[in-house]
C-alpha cells in the first residue's frame, strides 16, 4: 500500500502477437506528488504511450496484457478496481490529452456537445447546465463561447487540441495525462498550447505526465524527468539534476546529439545505432550495444535502480562501481 | 499568450457560418441532377400516396366493380382506363403507391434495426460475438432472400404486416455485413480512445460515436433498399402471396391484368410503368447519395 498520489511499480506489460511478443513496458518505477508534473521522454517506440495507457487502463486487449506490476493512484491500485470504477475514474479524476487533436474529436458532434458529454457523464447535472458549463470551458481555453455549435472541421488544428485540453479538464481532474499534446502542432502554436496548459495545471492544480520526445519542452513545463530507453525508465530526476547533470549514458548521448547554437558543426551527433526490436530485446541492459562505456557485464547482467543523489536514481553500471567509465572517443 | 489569443480568436469566428456535415452533403447533392430528378420523382409519389383519398376515395373508386365499363382504354374519365373488373387504374396505382412505400420502407426499417443492432455488435465486440452473429448472417445470406421471404409468408399468412416481415427479415444479413464493416472501420478511430478516456460506457460510445460515424453507407443502402422491397414485395404479390385482395398493389394489378395483355396492354403497362418510376428514383436518389456521401470526393 501507499499514500503516494501516483505509484507505479515494476509495471510490464507486453503485446502479445502472432509475430512475437513486444515487450513495450518492462519494469518501470515512477512516482509522482500531487500538484507536481513528470515529463516522461523517449524515443519513438520506447513504451510512453503504452506506460500513460495503463495507468488508464485503456491499454487495447488483445494484443496488450499488463503481465506484472502495480499502480496505485490514490492509494488504490488501479489494477484491482472493476471496470465500473474506472469508469468514474477516467475523465473525472484522470484524463488524457491525445496526440493528434485532428482525430481525437468526433467529427459529427459540435465542440460544445463534446465538452458537455464528460461533465454529463460524472456530474449530476442537466444538459443544459452541462452545455453552459462546456461554454465555459471554451472561454477558458481562448476559444469565443458562442462557438460550441461549430463542429471540429471549422477549428484549426491549434484550436481543437485546445478543445481536448478543456475536455480533459472539464472535470478539473486530479491527474493529467498528455500523450504528446504538441507534437502534431506548429512550433509557435505548441508554444501558446504549452503555455495554456501550463496556466491551466497551475489553477487547477492539477498533476501531469507529460508523455514528449521534445526534451525542450519538459524543461519548459515539467518538474521531475524519467527517460525511457526500450521501455524502461534509465534515469529519473528533478529537471536542474537532469539537465544540469545527467548521469546515465543513454540521457548523456541525448543531450550530445542536441545541436549547440553557438558553436557550429558540420554534423549531427547522434547515439550510434538503433532503438533494438521491442520483440528481441538484448539481454542485460537494454542499451549495452550502444553504450559507449559498455562491458561484458552489461550483456550479462541487469542493472537495477542506483540512487546517485536525493530524487536523481539512474539504472547503470556506472553508478554501482561495476563498471569504469571510459573516455568519450570522438 | 494566452489572453491575446482570446481576444484574435473571437474577431476572426464571427462571419462563420456553422454547417454541420449534413448540410454539406445536401450542398453536395444539390449540384447532382440525376440525384435531384430521382428525389423530384420520389417526392410526387410520396405526396400521392399521402393524398391518396383525397385524390380517389378507397370505397367509391378503388374497388368498387362497375363491369359495365370493364377494360376500357385511357378517357377523360379514366385517365388510365380501367381494369378487368371495371376499377379506375390511375386510382389504384395511387393507392397502390401508399402500400408499396408503407411496405418498402417499414421493412427495410426493420432489416436496419435488427441487422443494424447485429452488425454493431459484431463489428464492436468482435471475437466469438462476431463470429457467431456473421456466421449465422452467412446461413441467412446461403438462402435466395425471395425464397425465405415466400416461406416466411406462407407460413405466418398473406397480410400486409406479414409482408413487410417477410421483406425485412429477408435482407437482414445485408445490413449486418455493411454495419459491421463500417463499425470496424470507426472502432479504431482515436476519438473512441477519447471517448473511453473521458469514462464513456460501451453503449454510449456505440450510440453516440460510432453510429453517426458510421451511417453513410447505411442510408445509401437503406435508399436502394427500399427499391428492392418494393420489388420483392410487388413480385410476391404477383404470385398471389401479397396483400388481399381486393386491395390495390401493384404487382396483384400486374398478376391480375396478365390473361388480358393482348387485348388490353395497359391494364399492366402503368402498374408496371409505376414500380419502374418507383425503382428508378430510388435508385437514382441512392447513387447519388453515395457520391455526396463519398469523403473523397469532398472538395
Amino acid at each position: 500500500m501507499s499514500n503516494e498520489f501516483l505509484k507505479i511499480e515494476n509495471l510490464h506489460i507486453h503485446y502479445v502477437t502472432q509475430e512475437g511478443t513486444v515487450k513495450a513496458v518492462n519494469g518501470i518505477n515512477l512516482e509522482l506528488e500531487k500538484g507536481e508534473s513528470l515529463g516522461l521522454v523517449g524515443e519513438t517506440g520506447a513504451g510512453k504511450t503504452t506506460t500513460a495507457l495503463g495507468v488508464l487502463r485503456l491499454i487495447p486487449d488483445p494484443p496488450g496484457k499488463i503481465i506484472d506490476g502495480n499502480i496505485y493512484f490514490e492509494g488504490k491500485d488501479v489494477l484491482d478496481l472493476t471496470e465500473e470504477e474506472m469508469r468514474k475514474i477516467r475523465g473525472n479524476k484522470v484524463s488524457m490529452i491525445f496526440q493528434d487533436p485532428m482525430t481525437s474529436l468526433n467529427p459529427v458532434m459540435t465542440v460544445g456537445e463534446q465538452i458537455a458529454e464528460v461533465i454529463e457523464i460524472h456530474e449530476d447535472v442537466t444538459s443544459a447546465e452541462a452545455k453552459e458549463k462546456s461554454k465555459e470551458m471554451l472561454e477558458l481555453v481562448g476559444i469565443a463561447g458562442n462557438r460550441s455549435n461549430e463542429y471540429p472541421h471549422q477549428f484549426s488544428g491549434g484550436m481543437k487540441q485546445r478543445v481536448v485540453i478543456a475536455i480533459a479538464l472539464a472535470c478539473s481532474p486530479e491527474l493529467l495525462i498528455a500523450d504528446e499534446p504538441t507534437t502534431a502542432l506548429d512550433v509557435t502554436i505548441q508554444a501558446q498550447v504549452l503555455d495554456l496548459m501550463k496556466n491551466l495545471k497551475e489553477e487547477f492544480n492539477t498533476a501531469m505526465l507529460l508523455i514528449t520526445h521534445d526534451l525542450g519542452v519538459v524543461a519548459e513545463a515539467c518538474d521531475k524527468v524519467a527517460i525511457m530507453y526500450a521501455g524502461e525508465i534509465v534515469e529519473f530526476a528533478t529537471i536542474e539534476n537532469l539537465f544540469t547533470d545527467p548521469k546515465h549514458p543513454y540521457t548523456v548521448g541525448l543531450f550530445g546529439s542536441i545541436p549547440n547554437l553557438e558553436e557550429e558543426v558540420d554534423r549531427l551527433n547522434p547515439i550510434k545505432g538503433l532503438m533494438p526490436d521491442p520483440t528481441e530485446l538484448p539481454s542485460g541492459c537494454k542499451f549495452h550495444p550502444r553504450c559507449p562505456h559498455a562491458e561484458a557485464i552489461c550483456a550479462e547482467k541487469q542493472p537495477g535502480d542506483t540512487d546517485v543523489k536525493e530524487n536523481h536514481r539512474v539504472r547503470c553500471f556506472l553508478y554501482t562501481g561495476e563498471v569504469e567509465r571510459k573516455e568519450e572517443e570522438k | 499568450m494566452a489572453n491575446e489569443n482570446v481576444a484574435g480568436s473571437e474577431d476572426i469566428v464571427v462571419k462563420k457560418k456553422k454547417r454541420s456535415q449534413w448540410a454539406e452533403v445536401w450542398d453536395r447533392l444539390k449540384t447532382n441532377k440525376m440525384a435531384m430528378i430521382g428525389l423530384g420523382m420520389l417526392v410526387v409519389l410520396v405526396l400521392l400516396a399521402v393524398f391518396a383519398d383525397v385524390i380517389a376515395d378507397y370505397e367509391e373508386v378503388v374497388i368498387k366493380m362497375d363491369t359495365s365499363i370493364r377494360l376500357q382504354g385511357p378517357s377523360a374519365d379514366n385517365w388510365l382506363g380501367t381494369d378487368e373488373l371495371g376499377r379506375d387504374i390511375f386510382a389504384r396505382i395511387v393507392h397502390g403507391a401508399r402500400v408499396s412505400l408503407q411496405v418498402g420502407i417499414i421493412a427495410v426499417g426493420i432489416a436496419i434495426a435488427i441487422g443494424g443492432t447485429l452488425g454493431a455488435i459484431a463489428g464492436f465486440y468482435g471475437g466469438k460475438l462476431d463470429n457467431l452473429i456473421m456466421r449465422a448472417m452467412d446461413i441467412f445470406l446461403a438462402i435466395p432472400s425471395i425464397m425465405l421471404a415466400i416461406a416466411i409468408v406462407s407460413s405466418l399468412g398473406t397480410n400486409m404486416l406479414n409482408l413487410m416481415l417477410a421483406v425485412g427479415i429477408s435482407s437482414i444479413p445485408r445490413y449486418a455485413r455493411i454495419v459491421r464493416a463500417s463499425v470496424i472501420s470507426v472502432k479504431d478511430e482515436e476519438f473512441i480512445e477519447a471517448a473511453r478516456a473521458i469514462g464513456a460506457k460501451d453503449s454510449r460510445i456505440i450510440i453516440k460515436h460510432i453510429i453517426p460515424n458510421s451511417l453513410a453507407p447505411v442510408i445509401v443502402q437503406a435508399t436502394l433498399g427500399v427499391a428492392g422491397a418494393i420489388l420483392s414485395t410487388a413480385g410476391l404479390s404477383f404470385i398471389g402471396l401479397g396483400i388481399e385482395k381486393p386491395a390495390p398493389e401493384w404487382g396483384s394489378m400486374l398478376s391480375s391484368g396478365r390473361p388480358f395483355l393482348r387485348d388490353a396492354p395497359h391494364v399492366t403497362t402503368f402498374p408496371g410503368i409505376a414500380i419502374m418510376i418507383t425503382i428508378l428514383s430510388l435508385n437514382l436518389l441512392g447513387d447519388g447519395l453515395r457520391d455526396a456521401l463519398d469523403p473523397r470526393l469532398r472538395q
